[in-house]
């Protein structure tokens, strides 16, 4: 693995952390609660980001079904809050 | 563990770049996200990590890959998929959401709903 390669990857990986650096504060700050799960909802992007580069930096694929995982689950986190934001309830 | 870590020089110029260019794409959505004034713009932002980064990532994986193992590699591209069709799901339904209670709470900078409008006759 060449020198820019391994400088590039790390870049990303502080790049990506400073990206969830600043959804954190939007979640801890937000005015209101949809702010927070919208800070949420881009938050788990960036660390599902961040897995496929720490795939790329230790070329293993065992990341890359964490980072499905990730999608996943963060996809039914999201919809559930929303749903609740939007009726009380989560399932009526 | 893995044969070989060698990748011929271009690939990694490749995985390199489009490594950087998700990431602060990503980068530049979340700072959209901290600093943007209000929660209707702020939702604009939240899509630049999740379409050009996203993609720009799953790119590299493919190319990193790939060219490792000297034959195509797409099963990266279900991450991307998977995204691209759960994304604009979420961000509809919070999109919705946010109206719904805007409204509720009596703000008057949004639009009003079609069927709870100010009557016309």
């Amino acid at each position: 693995m060449s020198p820019f390669l391994v400088w590039s990857l790390w870049t990303a990986m502080g790049c990506l952390a400073l990206a969830m650096g600043c959804c954190l504060l939007r979640m801890l700050r937000g005015p209101t609660a949809q702010d927070r799960v919208m800070a949420l909802d881009t938050f788990y992007i960036n660390g599902m980001l961040a897995m496929l580069v720490l795939g790329l930096r230790y070329g293993s694929s065992m990341y890359f079904e964490a980072a499905m995982l990730v999608a996943l689950f963060g996809f039914v986190g999201s919809t559930a809050m929303s749903k609740f934001l939007l009726r009380g309830e989560v399932i009526e | 563990m893995t044969p070989a870590l060698v990748l011929p020089f271009w690939a990694e110029v490749l995985v390199g770049l489009l490594a950087l260019l998700g990431s602060v794409m990503a980068l530049l959505g979340s700072i959209g996200v901290l600093r943007l004034a209000s929660f209707f713009q702020r939702i604009h932002a939240t899509t630049l990590g999740a379409t050009m980064g996203c993609w720009s990532l799953v790119a590299a994986t493919v190319v990193y890959f790939s060219a490792r193992e000297g034959t195509l590699s797409l099963h990266a591209l279900l991450i991307a998929i998977f995204v691209a069709l759960t994304v604009p799901v979420t961000t509809i339904f919070l999109m919705r959401a946010a109206l719904f209670r805007a409204r509720r709470a009596g703000r008057t900078d949004v639009p009003q709903g079609l069927s709870d409008g100010p009557p016309s006759n």
